[in-house]
């Protein structure tokens, strides 16, 4: 027995010992966000939506490539140089275009929280408040670092995902098919959902907190070439979860009835073949990455927002000391929190949407990064190769475009 | 602000002001004025008036096309939006604006720049400037305090060699702020201008401040300067410090850093680095005071005195027997109350506590805490004293864990 123990704690050495910037914020990328905008996607649409991931993944890689570059090579976090190149106004700007998004995307977080335990008949009132006050302490009194690789490690229960996309017995010639052939609906909800699968695959915040990661890690130009391998391995797992996200859906769902789906329940239809267990998986899964992304979100925001505009920043300092950190920090917690305790708030739709917003704001993120990385001055030889300017530039395009056709199609009201 | 010339025609407007250090720290020697493509450069002596509502107008006409000019620090570029470090504060701070002072001497108006803006206050100005009327803004700012920092008090960072010349941007202001806070402001920048500063500071409070900087960021550090500058560094470090860090180092890199150093403070690095990182031989110093078993209490003191750099962590000294042996161990208050003719040997604690250079970390801290030590000797594997580890060694290393 103490040698089983030995092993698996050997094992568990080497699991934190690849871990980087890169793979956090990859686990942190399928949170509550994450887990209900693939749901959906295979609840309505069955196998449809597969062929986003291959482009997605790309884009994905090249993105937080990117972030984890500039981080690497300038030694700042993607707000100050934001702010050092284009100046006050833009960057103003940006940070009022960020809160707002991410104050959605905290909302999702705490609706997950939420969510997840009114499986188990915990009403939101008593769960959303205990958790909005647990993250402020656990992150503000530094705990922090220690519940993170409890966080990480729970993180394993996506693995129930993929055991389900098997046990569903999926179709997978079907599955197959539909991950290398594009299928353009022009139907409004299959435009929004694919805008919420690029955002909740590529968040905005995400690239903030990568190369602010990045940064604090003091990884440099020298030690660059592991952390690429970290981002590309942490893109690919992401996209993995996400495809047996959808062909669990697909099979479970989808092929008994398409579904939009509204609630917690039925989402955790997608992991049915555990029988009674599905429930408490999915909802042991779902806070899981609520919390995480909670504490994490929140944090990373104000970090953003106060490095960007010059004031003082950091748990480290007392609160007469960064009073704009603090108030923005709490705030984003309170207001997150606060929403979605009002009678009657859709939490699943919410927390799609919060993903949609993620997608529209991409584009605005996404520039001014394309624009940073080729500076010559800034970066060196490090600047971007032509292609990753290409695929940067496409997906500039495609979000734009998919987000005005949304709008034109909502406009005209084809359904 | 529109430009006018000596006939009252309209110029342009202004795009960017610069000082050159060099010449004066602030006053605004260079006006670089735009109209369309091409950019004029304004020297101070050439404006005649300079009015917020009506804008410059000058007093002479030969006007030299702007080039880049590595002489000039450019407010707009470079300094504008960008870090600096407040020595005052002492920390790094963003400049989100910056105020002038004009002068009138009679025969033209100058400006010198005499404080940096931070804060919500300067942030409201550049955000509304030319959007909402002058009154508005003033209105808004009224309620909101100012934040800004003395200009004589910043200290522009600039990784550049060359240009920090130009600029004659020094780094001596920095020397006056306490080495734990200058290592502070130094884990703030990034790695080029962190090393700028390592480059320019006296080795002596580069040492210091390297010893307090996190331990991870030491080695980075190190490896991006000059091994010549590295070792003069290393050498000012204690040298336990200095063998952490050099451990920290790879190979090669330490190695070139060892062959820079003077040959004694080499010898007792390169001895400790033999150690294990977490045994006592690792945590230990070797620099101690130590005399013979017979020694009175008045050659007690006088070896003390020639010690003086040790004073800062020396609690005790050390007897040794004729094999270099520890025999005892004596608090230096003790030292201090007896009478001088004395023998040390009679002062000594009663039991001599000692750790062998193997000891695991772990054991050392236990000792600490159950004896409630200042400094535990450690010795080699025939007793012979090889260092001390002092309370400062424990607590960096509880604070690591």
């Amino acid at each position: 027995m103490p040698k089983l123990l030995g092993r698996f704690r050997y094992h568990l050495a080497i699991f934190f010992a690849v871990i980087g910037p890169g793979f956090i914020t990859a686990v942190v990328d399928n949170d509550s966000g994450g887990i209900f905008t693939y749901s959906a996607a295979g609840a309505r649409f069955g196998y449809l939506p597969l062929w986003t991931l291959l482009p997605i993944t790309l884009a994905l890689i090249i993105t937080q490539e990117m972030c984890s570059r500039m981080g690497a090579v300038t030694g700042k976090g993607l707000s100050d140089l934001i702010r050092e190149e284009f100046g006050l106004r833009i960057t103003f700007l940006m940070m009022a275009l960020l809160v707002i998004t991410n104050l959605t995307n905290v909302m999702s977080e705490f609706a997950g929280v939420a969510s997840s335990l009114e499986l188990f008949h915990v009403s939101r009132y008593i769960s959303v408040p205990l958790a909005a006050v647990a993250v402020w302490f656990l992150v503000v009194k530094g705990n922090y670092q220690s519940v993170e690789k409890i966080f990480l490690f729970a993180c394993v229960l996506y693995v129930t995902y993929v055991i389900s996309g098997f046990l569903v017995k999926p179709d997978w010639k079907e599955a197959a098919i539909y991950s290398v052939k594009p299928v353009l609906l022009l139907e409004p909800a299959y435009i929004y959902m694919l805008i919420g699968m690029v955002g909740t695959t590529i968040a905005p915040w995400m690239q903030f907190y990568l190369q602010a990661a990045v940064v604090e890690k003091g990884i440099t130009a020298k030690e660059y070439a592991e952390s690429r391998i970290e981002v590309v391995v942490g893109c690919v797992m992401t996209a993995v979860i996400a495809f047996f996200i959808i062909v669990a859906c697909a099979g479970a769902i989808y092929s008994v009835m398409p579904t939009d789906i509204a609630d917690a329940t039925q989402a955790a239809v997608g992991l049915r073949p555990f029988g009674e267990y599905a429930v408490l998986l999915f909802s042991a899964g779902l806070l899981n990455a609520s919390i995480f992304a909670a504490s994490i979100l929140p944090l990373s925001t104000a970090y953003t927002v106060c490095e960007g505009l010059g004031f003082e920043s950091g748990v480290n300092r007392r609160m007469n000391e960064a009073p704009i950190f603090y108030t923005l920090y709490t705030a984003l917690i309170v207001i997150g929190a606060g929403v979605v305790l009002i009678p009657g708030f859709p939490l699943v739709r919410m927390i799609v949407l919060s993903q949609v917003l993620n997608g529209m704001l991409l584009p605005f993120v996404l520039i001014p990064m394309v624009l940073l990385i080729n500076k010559r001055d800034l970066m060196g030889e490090w600047v971007n190769p032509r292609w990753f300017n290409l695929v940067s530039w496409v997906v500039v395009v495609v979000m734009i475009g998919l987000t005005m056709a949304y709008g034109g199609l909502a406009v005209r009201g084809v359904h | 602000m529109p430009v006018f010339d000596v006939k009252g025609r309209r110029l342009g407007r202004v795009k960017d002001a610069a000082l050159v250090p060099l010449v004066h720290s602030s006053r605004i020697d260079r006006y670089l004025v735009g109209s369309g493509d091409v950019w004029l450069t304004v020297r101070y002596d050439q404006v005649r008036s300079i009015t917020l509502d009506e804008g410059i107008f000058l007093s002479d006409e030969h006007l030299t096309p702007y080039h880049d000019d590595e002489y000039m620090l450019r407010l707009g570029r470079d300094l504008l939006d960008q870090q600096i470090i407040d020595v005052t504060g002492r920390k790094v701070v963003r400049v989100t604006d910056l105020t002038f002072e004009r002068h009138a001497d009679g025969k033209r108006d100058m400006l010198t720049v005499t404080d940096v803006d931070i804060g919500v206050r300067s942030i409201v100005r550049r955000l509304f400037q030319g959007i909402l009327p002058p009154r508005w803004i003033r209105r808004i700012q009224a309620p909101i305090p100012p934040q800004s920092i003395r200009w004589e008090f910043c200290n522009v960072v600039e990784p550049d060699p060359q240009r920090r010349l130009r600029l004659n941007i020094s780094y001596q202001k920095l020397e006056a702020i306490h080495p734990a806070d200058l290592a502070d402001i130094v884990e703030e920048l990034a790695p080029a201008e962190r090393e700028a500063i390592f480059e320019m500071l006296d080795s002596e409070v580069a040492a210091d401040t390297l010893s307090e900087v996190d331990p991870r960021m030491q080695a980075s550090i190190l490896e991006a300067l000059e091994p010549e500058k590295a070792a003069d560094i290393v050498e000012e470090m204690a040298p336990d410090e200095a063998a952490d860090v050099l451990s920290e180092l790879e190979q090669g890199a330490s190695e070139d850093i060892l062959d820079e150093m003077e040959s004694s403070p080499k010898t007792e690095v390169q001895e400790l680095l033999e150690f294990e990182e977490d045994t006592a031989g690792g945590m230990m110093n070797t620099e101690y005071v130590y005399l013979g078993v017979d020694a009175s209490v008045a050659d007690g003191l006088a070896a003390v005195k020639g010690n003086e750099e040790l004073l800062e962590n020396l609690n005790t000294v050390f007897l040794v027997d004729d094999q270099e042996r520890l025999s005892a161990a004596i608090p230096l208050a003790r030292l201090l109350m007896a009478p001088p003719d004395s023998r040390l040997k009679d002062l000594a604690s009663e039991s001599l506590l000692q750790v062998t250079v193997e000891e695991q970390q772990d054991r050392v801290l236990e000792f600490f805490d159950k004896y409630n030590l200042l400094t535990l000797p450690v010795v080699d594997e025939n007793g012979k004293l090889a260092g001390v580890i002092t309370a400062d060694d424990v607590i960096s290393v509880l604070r690591q864990k």
